[in-house]
């Protein structure tokens, strides 16, 4: 344990006190109730014991961590000591940016309450340092004077987005010694159903009578067992309740906003609300009455399900105020106990199961508005029957107050679609409501809000209006979705073991830091500009700035399944840590690259919001080098910024995806232009694709081209094999797409008439379905409209025709028709030879003849050899005439490059 | 002062003047005021860049037009209006690049660095190899953004050239910065092949902006005289007055006359293209000299004479007697063969039977000497072996063909200095 330095530099020794209370045989841990810790050098030993405050080893020396004790444990071995806390943080832990949010200063001995599920609360218990005094302050109270410095005190609770009251019955600690299950509660464990099991109801209820007498370690056995049975019910459920706790590694771990538990904040709210300011219902009755509407009776029944009553459970141990309420309180009260300790001992157990569960609840929490979107669409019609089936008039309380939650609770509703995926469907749905403005700007609102800090019950308001619409939509894709995150492979455990070991307060951020990388070499740059660039002045013009093909747009309409695909293979890669190749064609201007992008764009604001771990994005493309071995340089150089010769280079690169590394981030590696990579041994393809499947490589390898069996027609077998079949082929888009495409990049810019748009994108979708032909046309169409003046100020049919015609039609029968007398004549001397021979060729001599003869029958002079020659010549270089050599002289042998009928038309017409 | 001098003038000075001055127009030397009949794509190939310029817009553009039809000068002219803007003026890099200077990337990459100045950013470093200048340009290039940095125009003379380099790298990654948020650019290429985009890979082409400045004359025959009066007058600020208006009005009483219209209908016909009449006006500026100080109908016709000869004709000239009778015996066997090929055999027994049954003033050769000759003409390349290369076969049995029309051959016998009377009939019979 040398990468725990201990704040003194002392040598701590860690001893159980007394017998373990408790054994769990099944996760094979012994639980205790104290732990004595004795320092090198001091005679006394100092006792830490369930629910005392406690102080654990950090980097700050001067600040060690703080935290309450909820557990501990050992494990089958006797070696490992853990402990389950409850953490506090201090001010300086809290983000710079949100220090301000206190709106004071802060004491020097404040510390807050911290409430974020995603935050690891597994300790080492070898990292404990001492125990400390915390006192809890209310809220409107000046904080106590002529306490000795080491008293901490906690008024407000840190949610991670908000600072917010704490009420006291947070500051009970809910421990209680576990009890290895008694083999009565077995029972429960078997039930299929996951309906909520009387007893449990019972006991709850139970327990609210209990409850003012409730202390640390003090909960009845037969309480403790129910709950345990409770959460064993569906154990895979409950581990991904305690899954979301753990699996985090990112740096704010701690300050996340906590979304999975935001019944508790709620709840909390309510009661608060009843205590402090009983005159006033508060916004939460607001929100109450809301959702008395169906859809709030849906969300209900979801709640009934095991994992759900563990969530809420932690809901209120406290209001037995309201005479409607205490049952539910009960209820929670039971339940919260035992999400804190009845599910903890599944913990190391089984691994996979954690890791599989654990990341769908990840997805969720940085996506406030979303998640409570998806709460709505859980519900099953199965599970409402049961809903109805078990309402009772005692849990009427029960139902109104989680229909409060919902919009949180929607945390704990397994969802599965992506965040991002739904961003963009959104988006399109609203662009193309053009008319709905209002709606809109409402929940683009609401986005915003969200970001900074988050006010639930507000926005519970706003948005509950939204949130019934969309979540039918949603609804279909995430059953689809559901289905298929099934089965994920297991991140190697080995991982896993040390992450959740590891006190979470460690920023693992410091370690992968996402600061650009500066080149070695300053990079050269083009000069600024003196004056800058002068703004889009008038609606064509910003028209036609939305329309350039390197306007990024906010969303990519047309490729959502695409876009889903190719996020959830990287995704999954980047989870698992585990390697792999995808082969995407296409033509051009199909938007493959735009769509990666766009994948590697939002993956990476997941990984900054820390739903899945970092990676690395690098880029290379076959046209952008100068030959296929120069791959290596630049990958390496992207990678490690260290420049090689290719030879080296490759030998690096190889020695880099075969060797372990622990803390090895996941690569993912985009080849466009994969058919120029081609050699004659295929040596630089086929290590591409054999990277990615070395054991430790971490590799993802996304490749572009644009023939669909390229892997068949180019690559040799061992390198088509390891290319592998995930394929994905990008079709045309087809006029609809085109035409959305274009609608929503103009987005509300009124600068289209809507035929014209159809005509574009009909005739762009017949030639070639190519996207970037598409906005070029536009974009020409409006330069056409400014030019003419047209007095509607919006681009018609008459201009889309001729900028149609500028790019489409063949500008030979205009070369033709415009080019001299004896020119004409020539091509007229070539289609009568090429008619008297039968043949598509001829010489120079056979058609000069034939010139000549023209020549005088339109009574012109005769041009003499070397005259002809350059006619035929001027002919040639405009590839009207295919020629060979001029030094054939005349026996050069002529083709038309245009059909003979082309020339007819054109030098009938003349 | 001026007044004085101008007054000082002789006739001499004038005429070179006026010459020094013509030329200077004729051969390219100075742009026009103003592009003749292209208005159209003058405004839309400015507009184009201007927007570029001001607005930081990537573009790209292709100029296409027939050789002589203004692509250049149409480009000349609007660079020099759009760099007369202020706020352009130094806010735009110019890279010119040329298909035939720069023949493939690596050059063009380390001409496009020069130009753009980039070489000095890395102070001393010496270009290694073409990836590293390749990834650096890129570098450069991705580093700026649309309304910061400054746009860079990219003109690209005889762009279809740039389409036969390898992978077309270089016009890929150029189209490809145009069409992403980087540095903005405008890609200007000038190609007279109307099938340029049939030349670029469908990842180019699909990068490309598919705008195309067409540019076909559409002069009619009064507008090309009209041009032809325009670049032979003398300007108002000419020092001589006197000289001037005299010169101008000879030039008006050129152009009316009969022999110099048809002259000029006659290249009008040829080619529309104002390089050819450039070089017509050229030759017969040339022949202005003090004797004469203005332009003559004669200097017209005798410049019109010397460009439409035919120059096989006048190699024809050259040729002794004997190497003019193996012509026309060559003739006569194409004539009797059909354009099929003959050896020197056969000539050489044409030509006997002309010596014994008509030649009355001609000696008879030996062998040797006609053979001499004949290998005179193959080294003219008046004749050329049918399968060059393979000389396995006997030099008097290898087979040739004439490189010469009938109306060549005969329009040489007409001119030919003495030419004896029978070679010309010999050449006139049907049948050798």
């Amino acid at each position: 344990m040398s990468r725990y330095i201990t704040r003194l530099r002392m040598r701590r020794t860690y001893k159980w006190n007394g017998r373990p209370v408790g054994e769990d045989r099944k996760l094979r841990r012994q639980y205790y109730e104290s732990m004595s810790i004795s320092v090198e050098g001091r005679t006394e030993d100092s006792t830490v014991s369930l629910g005392q405050y406690i102080l654990i080893e950090g980097d700050n020396d001067d600040n060690p961590f703080v935290a309450q004790l909820l557990k501990l444990y050992t494990d089958d071995s006797g070696k490992k000591k853990t402990a389950v806390v409850q953490w506090f943080v201090r001010m300086c832990e809290v983000p710079q940016n949100k220090r301000k949010l206190l709106g004071r200063d802060p004491h020097p001995q404040e510390v807050f309450f911290y409430q974020d599920r995603s935050c690891e609360n597994e300790v080492d218990g070898e990292t404990i340092l001492a125990a400390v005094q915390i006192e809890y302050v209310p809220a409107k109270d000046p904080f106590p004077k002529g306490k000795s410095k080491d008293t901490l005190f906690v008024k407000l609770l840190w949610d991670t987005k908000s600072f917010r009251e704490l009420d006291r019955e947070l500051m009970q600690p809910q421990i209680q010694s576990p009890k290895s299950p008694p083999p009565s509660s077995r029972g429960s464990q078997t039930r299929a159903l996951p309906t909520p099991d009387p007893s449990i109801i019972k006991r709850a209820m139970s327990g609210t009578l209990t409850r003012g007498s409730m202390s640390t370690g003090k909960m009845s056995t037969s309480e403790a067992e129910s709950l345990h049975s409770a959460s064993k019910l569906s154990a895979a459920k409950a581990l991904s309740a305690k899954r979301r706790g753990r699996a985090y590694s990112g740096p704010h771990v701690r300050k996340k906003l906590d979304l999975y538990s935001p019944n508790k904040n709620m709840s909390r709210d309510d009661v608060l609300g009843e205590i402090l300011d009983e005159c006033t219902p508060t916004e939460k009755i607001l929100t109450s009455k809301l959702n008395t509407s169906p859809t709030g009776r849906i969300s209900i029944s979801i709640r009934l399900t095991p994992l759900n009553q563990n969530e809420e459970e932690h809901v209120s141990p406290l209001s037995s105020q309201s005479p409607d309420k205490p049952r539910l309180t009960a209820f929670d009260k039971d339940n919260a106990a035992s999400a804190f300790l009845g599910v903890q001992p599944l913990g190391d157990d089984d691994p996979e199961s954690l890791i599989s569960t654990g990341r769908t609840p990840r997805k969720r929490e940085a996506t406030p508005r979303r998640a409570s979107l998806r709460a709505l669409k859980a519900r099953t019609p199965s599970s409402r029957k049961d809903s109805t089936a078990l309402r009772e008039p005692a849990l009427a309380a029960l139902a109104e107050e989680e229909h409060e939650d919902s919009p949180i609770q929607t945390a704990a509703t397994p969802r599965s679609k992506r965040k991002s995926a739904q961003l963009v469907s959104s988006r399109i749905r609203k662009q193309l409501n053009l008319l709905q403005n209002k709606v809109d700007l409402q929940s683009d609102g609401e986005d915003g809000s969200d970001d900074d800090c988050f006010v639930p019950t507000k926005i519970d308001l706003q948005s509950s209006s939204d949130e019934e619409e969309e979540a039918k939509i949603d609804s279909e894709d995430e059953l689809v979705v559901k289905k298929r995150r099934g089965p994920r492979t297991p991140r190697p455990s080995e991982k896993t073991r040390v992450s959740a070991r590891t006190p979470r307060k460690t920023p693992s951020k410091k370690a992968a830091p996402t600061t650009p990388r500066t080149p070695r070499h300053a990079t050269p740059s083009i000069p600024s500009r003196s004056a800058p660039a002068r703004k889009p002045g008038n609606v064509l013009e910003e028209a036609r700035a939305r329309l350039h093909v390197s306007s990024v747009p906010e969303s990519l309409p047309c490729r959502e399944q695409e876009f889903q695909d190719i996020y959830n293979f990287v995704e999954s890669k980047v989870i698992d840590g585990t390697g792999g190749c995808m082969y995407i064609s296409g033509v051009p201007g199909t938007g493959k690259t735009a769509t990666v992008h766009e994948v590697i764009r939002s993956l990476q604001q997941s990984t900054e919001q820390d739903e899945i771990p970092h990676f690395r994005f690098i880029e290379i493309n076959g046209m952008k080098m100068t030959d296929p071995h120069q791959a290596y340089v630049q990958i390496l150089q992207k990678l490690t910024d260290q420049k090689a010769t290719p030879d080296h280079a490759a030998a690096l690169l190889e020695k880099r995806f075969s060797a372990p590394a622990p803390k090895k981030e996941t690569t993912v590696l985009l080849v466009d232009e994969l058919d120029l990579l081609w050699t004659r041994k295929q040596n630089v393809m086929y290590n591409l694709f054999d990277w990615p499947t070395r054991r430790n490589a971490r590799l993802v390898v996304l490749t572009i081209a644009n023939t669909m069996d390229l892997p068949e027609r180019i690559m040799i077998n061992r390198v088509a094999s390891r290319l592998g079949l995930t394929r994905m082929s990008f079709q045309p888009y087809t006029f609809k797409q085109l035409q959305q495409i274009i609608t929503s990049r103009l987005n509300r810019v009124k600068a289209f008439e809507e035929d014209a748009l159809q005509l574009v994108s009909r005739k762009v979708a017949a030639l070639s379905g190519d996207a970037r032909r598409c906005l070029d046309i536009c974009r020409r169409a409006t330069e056409i409209c400014e030019h003419s003046g047209s007095s509607s100020g919006l681009v018609g049919m008459s201009h889309v025709m001729e900028a149609l015609d500028e790019m489409f039609s063949s500008s030979y029968i205009a070369a033709i028709r415009c080019a001299s007398v004896q020119e004409q004549l020539f091509l007229r001397a070539i289609i009568a030879e090429f008619r008297r021979l039968g043949l598509e060729e001829a010489t120079f001599q056979q058609v000069f003849v034939q010139h000549q003869a023209l020549c005088r029958v339109e009574g012109l002079q005769p041009v003499s050899v070397s005259e002809g020659l350059a006619v035929c010549q001027r002919l040639g270089s405009c590839r009207l005439l295919l020629l060979e050599g001029s030094r054939l002289d005349l026996l050069l042998r002529i083709r038309l490059n245009v059909s003979q009928d082309d020339v007819l038309y054109a030098l009938k017409a003349d | 002062m001026s007044k004085r001098r101008s007054a000082a003038l002789t006739e001499a000075q004038c005429v070179s003047l006026a010459q020094k001055l013509l030329r200077e127009r004729l051969c390219h030397q100075k742009l026009p005021d103003q592009p003749s009949g292209l208005d159209s794509q003058h405004k839309h190939l400015l507009e184009l860049l201007r927007r570029t310029a001001v607005h930081g817009e990537s573009n790209s553009v292709l100029i296409v037009g027939p050789r002589g039809s203004g692509k250049t000068m149409l480009l000349g002219c609007v660079l020099r209006e759009l760099m007369s803007l202020k706020e352009v003026q130094k806010n735009v890099l110019l890279v010119e690049l040329n298909g035939l200077l720069q023949t493939d990337d690596k050059i063009a990459l380390k001409e496009i660095t020069r130009q753009l100045h980039l070489e000095n950013v890395v102070g001393d470093k010496v270009f290694g190899s073409f990836a590293e200048n390749l990834a650096f340009l890129l570098e450069a290039l991705k580093s700026g953004d649309r309304s910061s940095s400054r746009p860079v125009l990219f003109l690209l003379d005889e762009f279809d050239l740039f389409a036969h380099h390898k992978n077309q790298t270089l016009l890929y990654n150029l189209l490809d910065v145009s069409q992403s948020a980087q540095t903005p650019v405008a890609v200007v290429g000038l190609t007279c092949r109307l099938d340029v985009l049939e030349l670029l890979e469908k990842r180019v082409k699909s990068r490309f902006s598919h705008r195309q400045v067409h540019l076909f004359s559409s002069l009619s025959f009064a507008q090309y005289v009209d041009v032809v009066l325009d670049q032979l007058r003398l300007p108002q600020d000419f020092p001589d007055h006197r000289f001037s208006t005299e010169w101008n009005r000879s030039v008006t009483r050129v152009c009316e006359d009969k022999c110099v219209e048809e002259v000029l209908k006659r290249n009008f016909n040829s080619s529309k293209d104002l390089r050819s009449l450039h070089s017509l006006l050229f030759l017969a500026v040339s022949r202005v000299c003090v004797s004469h100080s203005t332009l003559r109908e004669s200097d017209l016709l005798e410049a019109s004479r010397l460009i439409s000869a035919d120059s096989k004709a006048n190699v024809l000239h050259g040729l002794s007697i004997l190497e003019l009778c193996l012509i026309i015996a060559m003739k006569h066997l194409n004539d009797t063969y059909d354009g099929e090929p003959f050896n020197f055999q056969m000539v050489h027994n044409e030509f006997k039977k002309f010596i014994q049954r008509k030649s009355h003033s001609i000696h008879k050769f030996e062998k040797p000497v006609v053979m001499k000759a004949f290998e005179h003409l193959l080294q003219l390349e008046l004749v050329r072996p049918v399968d060059s290369g393979v000389c396995k076969v006997q030099r008097e049995y290898q087979l040739m063909k004439l490189m010469l029309e009938h109306t060549q051959v005969m329009e040489a016998l007409q001119k030919y200095p003495q030419c004896p009377t029978d070679v010309k009939q010999w050449a006139l019979s049907a049948f050798g």
